[in-house]
């Protein structure tokens, strides 16, 4: 073939197996490997009788598959002196993560709105204080937070544990709303009060029907949060009121008894099966949830 | 004249200053009280009692400086801090490298984007105590990595940090990246989608290389993402606890201890109430030598631009 | 039409407003006539929006009185003060239908059901929109939703009418055309309207009066015509005309205007007041005022141009020359055959220019 024969002549001609395509891909594979390696691993112990787990493959797939140890961490495995397995510590979570979800994100929207829209002498002020705030380290104030809730009558129970998740959710939940309830354009706020509506109406009446989005973005933040959260849980409740997260960490934890591995990873899967679904339903809303808590505007 | 209207008795008064925004007054309770009683409130009395010689009950008979004089003579305490300081630093850098050189990954027009992304950030919804849970059973050297690459011939093949005191940390490190970097990559991803694609175009124009564009245009540009995600990995380590507590318990011996596990313990296990009160106040503390300067840096400046 | 028998509509007495130890408005007055179309015209920043939030009652004033109707509303609520007001955005309730939006305030009033739906029905045959009452506003064109915006204002069924910039987020074509629709809309309904905008061709088509506004205070409140012809000071003679007019800097002697590039006879000019000899002033001239051609000869004096650039517009030719250095904007006719470097006879018509003093750039 001849040089000129090869000029330059309609689209260029794609590679798709580039070298740069490849070492792209090539990359991604592999970091992808290192992401998914423990889940993979988690699945496959949950999945395979103790024997079996000794041989210690863990990478490989079961050869014979049993959910024994599902059925047994979900109802068997023992804290202490209860052995009714993660049911109860399931059971626990969702009646502390609904009322610290639903009150939380109630307080927080009504305060975001206030703080975006009916800014009075001061509010800055506390609004900054309460940014601050999601910086101190928690063990700072954990001890003080015992003695106010045992004066509140509410300590060791699940509703100090929901006031507790209520305080500390509300920095970056009310920042969450500010910001959304900012971004609406000021003359619709403008409008709304020529037509007559007050603080309330405004926010049910007009606010509220169009802001669905970032209240689904705070529920999966809260959500994950809540049920992700080990210090209060440990701190503020019983053992027998612990929840899922504290309750999955005693068992696999626990000093006595020989390690029943399978069962720990079935455990583990159960307890973390509620944030991985929201998750992977939510998808880019998760990821609108975090950064939007995460970048400040 | 709008007769039809509602009609309200002229006001003779000016209203007042009080009952003005009353409403968004009354819906802003929760967070003042949150701010002035909590934040602050809590933290003023954890600081006070750190200088008193509270047990097992706060006691404010007695101030000295002894809580934090004891406290640096502890053993357990310097471990924290160096731990502290090993596993910050390191899990600063692989994070921010790391996250931007997956955002960076992915910013690259590739196929499959969504899945990848779901693959690196699906880590940051399971908790802590997952992580280290995940992570104990594959760095367990009788089963996990270390005796399957064994297996496979390789006899002398050494991976097993959780139980040797010098590398421990840094197993806890594997699984604190595993967890955090797919929030650093997502800020980044954002923070480069952010970028105006004309910048790229002149680039191109200009002849830079792709790796020369990243490190002298788009980097530089990025310096807030950068500052925000460096604040959100700091505040996330002075708080890292759950991690240790699933993965060793702070052990072997006191090898993997944090500060955080220090101020646990001794407020609810070893009735010192006041040594707590100090551990954490120190933690405050280090808290503010990262965000005060950030702080400065974000709002001072602003301010003087203006 | 004499205005004075008509009763004011809206009247704003020593208005002052201030953010913190910053004076946005100070001691404004302002008195508008029942019917009468005013427009505030101002370049951003100058206050005229603010002010018009004053009226409405969204921005709480800190000095001054505000009467409405001959009601003193200075502490009332924007709903109780007898207004509607039309937004630049529109701000229509994105949830609700057409015609959930016009009635929303009106259910905020209590105003019974059969009642609604007869305001409702009245201002959608006013505006042309009943085949659009159950859609939503994202189901609308820009200017269909403008349109909605203004029935929200004309269901409360108000006298006075506020607009912010109603037709700034338009496009051209559907600007013009609303701006003819809100004037038939003035004109059949009779109502006050108070219009804020930066436009000066919206501000000379509609209004009555203009007020010319910057930093705060009114430059100038005068008929359209008043305003183009006579402007009270540089200010508004910069501002209003486009291409704006020329300003030549020189001395008065004898009534006689001299400057390095030519002198101008001013016998036939009607000063206020009248100069003093060797007094400092600016000479403005609107580029339409300068005759070209054949006309250049039915002018009172004759100078003659060199042209630098010319830019023609099709309706009109638009020709930047120069005499003696004076750099001059002339306006010719669109069909005129000019090219950049001719010489070019122009007539200069001293009854029709403006003379200000150069230090209180006051008209004189």
């Amino acid at each position: 073939m001849h040089a000129e024969t090869l000029e330059p002549h309609g689209p260029k001609p794609k590679r798709h197996f580039s070298r740069t395509n490849i070492m792209l891909y090539g990359t991604l594979l592999l970091i992808s490997i290192y992401y998914l390696m423990p889940l993979w691993v988690m699945v496959m112990t949950s999945l395979k009788g103790m024997p079996e787990v000794r041989l210690g493959h863990i990478f490989a797939p079961p050869i014979e598959v049993t959910f024994e140890p599902w059925v047994k961490a979900w109802s068997q495995a023992c804290t202490g002196i209860n052995c009714d397995g993660l049911s109860r510590g399931f059971w626990n979570s969702v009646q502390i993560l609904i009322p610290s979800a639903v009150l939380s994100i109630m307080v927080a929207s009504v305060n975001g709105y206030a703080l975006a829209n009916w800014k009075f002498k001061g509010s800055e002020v506390f609004f900054t204080i309460l940014m601050l705030g999601a910086f101190i380290p928690y063990q700072i104030m954990i001890y003080p937070i015992v003695i106010l809730l045992r004066e509140l009558g509410l300590y060791g129970g699940l509703s100090g544990l929901v006031l507790v998740h209520t305080i500390f959710g509300m920095p970056i939940l009310t920042l969450l709303f500010r910001n959304y309830f900012a971004g609406i354009p000021e003359e619709l706020f403008k409008a709304a009060r020529v037509d007559g509506a007050g603080f309330w109406r405004i926010y049910f009446r007009v606010l509220l029907p169009m802001s669905l989005p970032i209240f689904v973005v705070a529920i999966i933040l809260q959500t994950t949060g809540i049920w992700n959260d080990f210090l209060f849980g440990v701190i503020y409740t019983k053992p027998d009121l612990y929840p899922m997260t504290v309750q999955l960490n005693n068992i696999v934890n626990s000093v006595q008894g020989v390690k029943e591995y399978n069962v720990n990873m079935a455990a583990t899967l159960l307890t973390g099966a509620v944030p991985l679904l929201i998750y992977l339903v939510s998808g880019k809303l998760f990821v609108r949830g975090i950064a939007a808590g995460a970048v400040k505007g | 004249m709008s007769d039809s209207l509602q009609q309200p008795a002229p006001l003779t008064q000016r209203p007042s200053r009080w009952l003005h925004n009353l409403s968004a007054k009354l819906a802003s309770l929760p967070m003042v009280l949150t701010a002035l009683v909590v934040f602050v409130g809590c933290t003023v009395w954890t600081v006070f009692y750190s200088f008193t010689n509270s047990r097992l009950l706060p006691d404010a008979s007695k101030f000295s400086l002894k809580q934090y004089e004891y406290l640096w003579t502890q053993r357990r305490w310097l471990i924290s801090i160096e731990n502290l300081a090993v596993y910050g630093a390191l899990s600063l850098i692989f994070s921010l490298v790391i996250g931007f050189f997956l955002a960076a990954l992915l910013d690259r027009k590739i196929r499959g984007e969504a899945i990848f992304r779901t693959i690196f950030l699906y880590p940051f919804a399971l908790s802590f105590i997952i992580t280290g849970l995940a992570w104990q059973w594959l760095l367990n050297p009788d089963f996990g990595i270390q005796a399957n690459i064994r297996a496979l011939g390789w006899e002398s093949f050494s991976l097993d940090p959780l139980n040797n005191p010098d590398l421990v940390i840094y197993g806890i490190l594997i699984a604190g990246v595993w967890q955090g970097t797919g929030l650093i990559m997502c800020i980044m991803l954002a923070g480069l989608r952010g970028i105006d694609e004309d910048i790229w175009k002149a680039a191109r124009v200009d002849g830079i290389s792709t790796v020369k564009t990243y490190l002298k245009i788009i980097i530089p540009m990025l310096r807030p993402v950068f500052i925000t995600a460096l604040v959100l990995i700091s505040a996330g380590i002075i708080k890292v606890y759950d991690l240790v507590v699933a993965q060793t318990s702070g052990g072997p011996g006191l090898s993997s201890q944090v500060p955080a596990m220090y101020v646990f313990d001794k407020m609810f296990k070893d009735q010192n109430l006041a040594q707590g009160f100090a551990a954490s106040t120190m933690m405050l503390v280090s808290v503010m030598i990262v965000l005060i300067p950030w702080a400065y840096l974000e709002f001072g400046g602003k301010k003087h631009a203006r | 039409m004499d205005k004075q028998n008509i009763p004011y509509s809206v009247q704003i007495k020593a208005l002052g407003l201030k953010f913190g130890e910053h004076k946005v408005l100070e001691d404004l007055n302002l008195d508008i006539h029942q019917g009468e179309f005013l427009v505030l015209l101002g370049s951003s920043g100058c206050g005229k929006s603010t002010l018009l939030n004053c009226i409405a009652g969204l921005l709480e004033i800190s000095e001054g009185q505000l009467w409405i109707q001959g009601k003193n509303v200075t502490w009332l609520e924007p709903s109780e003060r007898g207004i509607g007001m039309v937004f630049q955005s529109y701000a229509l309730y994105p949830q609700m239908t057409v015609r959930g939006n016009l009635s929303f305030g009106l259910k905020n009033a209590k105003v019974p059901p059969a009642e609604i739906k007869k305001r409702i029905e009245r201002a959608a045959e006013i505006l042309q929109i009943q085949a659009l009452l159950e859609r939503k506003p994202a189901a609308l064109s820009g200017g269909q939703r403008q349109r909605v915006a203004i029935g929200r204002a004309l269901v409360r069924d108000v006298d006075v009418f506020l607009f912010d910039e109603p037709l700034s987020n338009l496009d051209a074509k559907l600007r013009t055309d609303l701006r003819v629709e809100i004037k038939r809309l003035h004109q059949q309904l009779q109502n006050t309207m108070i219009y804020v905008t930066h436009d000066q061709i919206e501000a000379m088509t509609l209004a009555d009066r203009i007020a010319i506004m910057r930093g705060g205070k009114i430059m100038q409140l005068a008929a359209p015509a008043e305003i183009y012809n006579r402007p009270k000071n540089l200010y508004v003679a910069d501002f209003i005309g486009s291409p704006s007019m020329n300003f030549i800097e020189g001395e008065l002697q004898n009534g006689v205007f001299h400057s390095p590039a030519f002198t101008l006879n001013l016998q036939d000019y009607a000063f206020i007041t009248s100069p003093s000899s060797g007094q400092k002033v600016v000479l403005g001239l609107r580029p339409e005022h300068i005759l070209s051609g054949t006309q250049a000869a039915t002018a009172s004096q004759q100078i003659t141009a060199r042209i630098d650039l010319v830019e023609p517009m099709g309706s009109d030719t638009l020709v930047y020359a120069q005499v003696q250095g004076q750099k001059l904007r002339v306006r010719m006719d669109g069909q005129a055959q000019v090219t950049a470097g001719e010489m070019l006879s122009l007539g200069l018509q001293p009854e029709r220019a403006s003379v200000f003093d150069r230090s209180s750039e006051q008209r004189l």
